[in-house]
């Protein structure tokens, strides 16, 4: 049974100039003990999206339609109560920004203990319990490192901290909105390792946001790209970078520096912008910056099996398939 | 190439009003300041009768149809005195206001952007002034120069000046560490320049917000002050000498301190919630939009 | 070609107040670095934080004070230069910001903004209008984004602005302070071949500090590599790229692997984090992380050593055979 299962998800955000509808139609899932990566630019709808299941929407939002199952159970019709008691123990998440996520005049160690609140333990278990997670993700010194404040540690520590701390109740589900995005890269693939290594071990699933092609391509089993709110393609991470099937998956992965074999004066570029969410233009996302637009694209796309486990939405692929 | 699709934007101006008016608190402080500052500007056309003429037969008699708020002890039409009133607070409350913020802004930017030495010694001046309660310092500035309008003005800008003084001087130390000052100094932007420019304008929004919200404090000071004989000399009404001789006459009538303490709670209300609606409008403005 | 900028064993010094348990001290953000842009050509700076390198570019921009080494511009020594006489040079020497929207003055409209140069250097006989209207075309906006404000244009755009804004005075040397950080892969190469192609039109010299080696690959003559405000290594990019030396060349270049779950990585990966400036490890400051470290490098600082594949301070660089490297 998957950990979560969403179906048809669409999120619109009520503003003065109209209905922004964030999230049409998405459909993923995150199977047990796998790690899912989601990628896609500014305005692609991933904050929306992880604000939807964790139940955390901005005022002005609403579910327009869809289901989100966590483990078989609807998790969009769960009262607040309901929520929190999920929140840290079958859920939890880590933050983009890891100045910002613990509390400034608590110590760490009164921090860890604090959120194992539910549990029926001693202070000392609790300590103890703090100390192993700590090491767990390569803090050196735990013991005397629980004594210490945020603003003493470096941001790299800051977020092995956060990811101790959601680790800690062991969750069914980690989500982990560009954990390492504010970190320097020498930082971040040890932390994409270790994050690798915690996983195996605990056995959770992660939903893994980023826009970080390569660090999703090194850690994720399956990858969904999303663009303007649509989740344009899934699969496992072998299909969808080696083979993508959506025309927008081809040139975000040409225009990765990472990707770029040969030196080049004109590095590739997609031109134009997302099209405006409360005053959406027909048919496919992303006809007007397709280079392969054509007339059948006036239709919004169907998601079509480039192979089994890989779909997109785009009407070419059909055409190929056929051909 | 570029994204043109965001919309058309309002004018600054349009834009604040738009949201003032969405929010009923603004909405509300909103009208009765314009109210206010309608009754006082057309104080002559308004008003009933002259706010200075006797008619003593008349005297303290309660509201009527004649007389909305009464007469006062020498026969006066009390809502005369209210409306004209009017007009001397806010003769006091603007150029008090007004001359709080010009010299308030001056040293405060001074404070906060330039040398330490300077920042201490103009603090100090602010904590001196500070220190001094405003009704003895009314008291010893009435003792060398008599009671009048003009000393009420004096003594409240310059006891407000380390209000203002302190808010400039505050927001000019976070904004001396921002980004786009660092990018002015790069292109040689000299330090006059700088504070005219740059910091000046991004000072003025939330000013803007403080001193509506004081111009209540004013007027209450000066009420206040007139009230203890320190202000305007009879027979120029003010609210405050209303609610003197209400204070005196409460025995005979309640009426006159009622119409002195009328307009002052209507005044607090409006401008603070005025003053509350506009930060939030200012605020987020200043923050900038966008965001995904 | 001759040489616009020349940095020479520069040190950028702040003072560190002291309190009650702690003695007054200094820090070397940048302790050292020496390094010559040519007329017309691009360098890249590169480094991760705590590197120094945004202290640096600060630095020649004249923002921040050099303690000791020497920068010159033409010729002409820059540092302790008086700002009257400096001021004549941010003609010439202009810097780009990293907050994009930040470093827009935000009660200014965007013609204000791109054309304060002029009214800061007294040149208010020129027509203003006339030229926003012709910087905002030079960097791909419309017309009509002068009279919007730094809250209405998004941060690609404001990027723009900043890039129009440097151009304003027909500038020599640019200094762009991560350019493309925060910004969507689909459209980085936007500002690169933006800069990239005013290069060209202009003969612009071009100093970029970022922390993205693959960023820099594309677009500069020459790149540095800083760490704990030294080079550890420096030379032309194709070479530093087809055969790094120092091991922190080699991580970074590790650390941003193509998008490709197969692809076999030469994975150098660095224990540890970044130690603090305020208390430099001995001898080669790069050994508490280095994983090829040996006795010599916790004892020994090692010299810049300047050779054909570029220049570098390490006792044991990797030596190159066959396109495969070994670490000696």
């Amino acid at each position: 049974m998957a950990v979560l299962d969403i179906q048809g998800l669409s999120v619109s955000y009520a503003t003065p100039r109209g209905e922004l509808k964030a999230l049409r139609d998405v459909s993923m899932i995150v199977p047990e003990r796998k790690i899912v990566g989601i990628v896609g630019e500014s305005g692609c709808g991933k904050s929306t999206l992880i604000s939807a299941i964790i139940r955390l929407m901005a005022p002005n939002a609403r579910v327009a339609a869809g289901d989100v199952m966590f483990r078989g159970e609807d998790l969009l019709g769960r009262s607040a109560a309901q929520m929190r008691g999920l929140r840290g123990t079958e859920i939890s998440m880590v933050f983009q920004d890891p100045m910002q996520t613990h509390n400034p005049v608590l110590t760490v160690g009164r921090q860890m203990m604090d959120i194992q609140y539910r549990d029926r333990l001693t202070k000392a278990e609790k300590r103890k319990r703090a100390t192993e997670m700590l090491a767990l993700v390569g803090i050196p010194d735990p013991e005397a490192r629980l004594n210490q404040y945020p603003f003493e540690f470096s941001g790299g520590m800051r977020q092995r901290i956060a990811i101790a701390m959601a680790l800690m109740a062991k969750p069914s589900l980690l989500i982990a909105d560009e954990p390492t995005t504010a970190l320097d890269a020498t930082l971040e693939v040890q932390i994409i390792k270790r994050l690798r290594e915690l996983q195996d071990d605990i056995g959770c699933s992660i939903l893994f946001i980023s826009h970080h092609l390569g660090v999703i391509a090194e850690l994720c089993d399956e990858v969904v790209v999303m663009y303007a709110g649509e989740v344009i393609e899934a699969g496992s991470v072998r299909d969808v970078f080696h083979t993508p099937a959506h025309p927008y998956t081809r040139a975000l992965l040409e225009c990765d520096p990472g990707h770029i074999r040969e030196k080049t004066r004109n590095l590739p570029t997609i031109p134009g912008s997302i099209p405006d969410l409360v005053n959406l233009p027909g048919g496919c996302v992303f006809a007007a910056r397709c280079p392969q637009r054509h007339a059948a694209c006036a239709v919004r796309p169907e998601p079509q099996f480039a192979s089994p486990g890989h779909r997109a939405a785009c009407h070419l692929i059909k055409a190929e398939v056929r051909a | 190439m570029t994204d043109t699709t965001m919309p058309k934007p309002r004018s600054e101006l349009g834009e604040i009003l738009y949201h003032l008016v969405r929010d009923p608190l603004g909405l509300t402080g909103l009208v009765i300041v314009v109210l206010i500052l309608a009754s006082a500007l057309f104080a002559p056309w308004i008003a009933p009768y002259d706010p200075i003429a006797l008619n003593v037969p008349d005297r303290l008699q309660g509201p009527s149809g004649a007389h909305l708020m009464g007469t006062d002890q020498l026969g006066r039409d009390t809502f005369s005195r209210v409306i004209w009133g009017g007009r001397v607070a806010l003769q006091v409350a603007l150029p008090t206001i007004g001359g709080a913020i010009f010299f308030g802004l001056l040293l405060g930017m001074i404070a906060g952007y330039g040398p330490k030495w300077l920042d201490n010694l103009i603090v100090l001046l602010f904590d001196t002034i500070r220190s001094f309660p405003t009704v003895m310092f009314a008291l010893a500035v009435v003792a060398l120069v008599g009671p009048s309008l003009n000393t009420v003005i004096v003594v409240i800008m310059v006891t407000s000046i380390p209000t203002y003084g302190r808010v400039v001087r505050t927001l000019t130390q976070s904004l001396k560490e921002a980004e786009f000052i660092t990018a002015e100094k790069s292109l040689g932007a000299s330090t006059p320049r700088i504070m005219a420019v740059h910091i000046l304008p991004n000072v003025l929004g939330p000013l803007a917000v403080l001193a509506a919200m004081d111009i209540p404090t004013v007027v209450g000071l000066e009420a206040g002050l007139s009230f203890l004989g320190m202000g305007v000399k009879p027979p120029t009404p003010s609210w405050g000498s209303l609610l003197n001789d209400g204070y005196n006459l409460i025995r005979n009538t309640p009426w006159l301190i009622i119409a002195g303490g009328i307009p002052l709670i209507l005044t607090t209300i409006g401008f603070t919630f005025l003053g509350e609606a506009l930060r939030d409008v200012v605020d987020p403005k200043l923050r900038g939009k966008g965001g995904k | 070609m001759s040489a616009l900028l020349e940095l020479n064993d520069v040190v950028v010094r702040f003072g560190v107040r002291g309190g009650l348990f702690r003695d007054a001290g200094s820090i070397d953000a940048v302790s050292g670095v020496s390094l010559t842009i040519d007329e017309g050509k691009t360098y890249g700076i590169v480094g991760e934080s705590g590197s120094g390198k945004t202290t640096l570019a600060r630095a020649v921009a004249g923002l921040h004070h050099a303690s000791a080494g020497s920068i010159r511009y033409r010729g002409q020594e820059l540092r302790d230069l008086p700002e009257a006489q400096f001021r004549k040079l941010r003609r010439e020497i202009v810097m780009m910001f990293q907050d994009p929207i930040g470093s827009l003055s935000p009660r200014l409209s965007i013609k204000s903004l791109i054309t304060e140069p002029f009214r800061i250097q007294g040149m208010k006989d020129r027509d203003l209008d006339a030229e926003a209207r012709r910087l905002l075309a030079m960097v791909g906006l419309p017309p009509e984004f002068a009279a919007r404000y730094p809250y209405q244009i998004s941060g690609g755009q404001a990027r723009r602005v900043g890039v129009a804004r440097a151009l304003a005075l027909d500038p020599k040397l640019l200094i762009a302070d991560e350019p493309t950080a925060g910004l969507d892969v689909s459209i980085q190469g936007e500002m690169l071949n933006l800069l990239g192609r005013l290069q060209d039109e202009l003969g612009l010299a071009i100093m970029i500090i970022t922390h993205n080696l693959n960023v820099v690959r594309h677009i500069t003559d020459r790149v540095g590599i800083m760490y704990l405000g030294k080079l550890v290594e420096e030379g032309d990019t194709d070479t530093v790229f087809a055969t790094p030396q120092h091991p922190y060349t080699l991580a970074l270049l590790a650390a941003n692997p193509e998008p490709d779950p197969d692809a076999q990585l030469m994975r150098i990966e660095l224990q540890g984090e970044p130690p603090s400036i305020l208390r430099r490890p001995k001898g080669c400051e790069f050994h508490t992380r280095c994983p090829f470290a040996q006795a010599s490098c916790s004892s020994q600082m090692p010299d810049w050593q300047v050779g054909d594949a570029g220049a570098h301070r390490c006792h044991f660089p990797a030596v190159w055979t066959n396109h495969k490297a070994v670490p000696a």
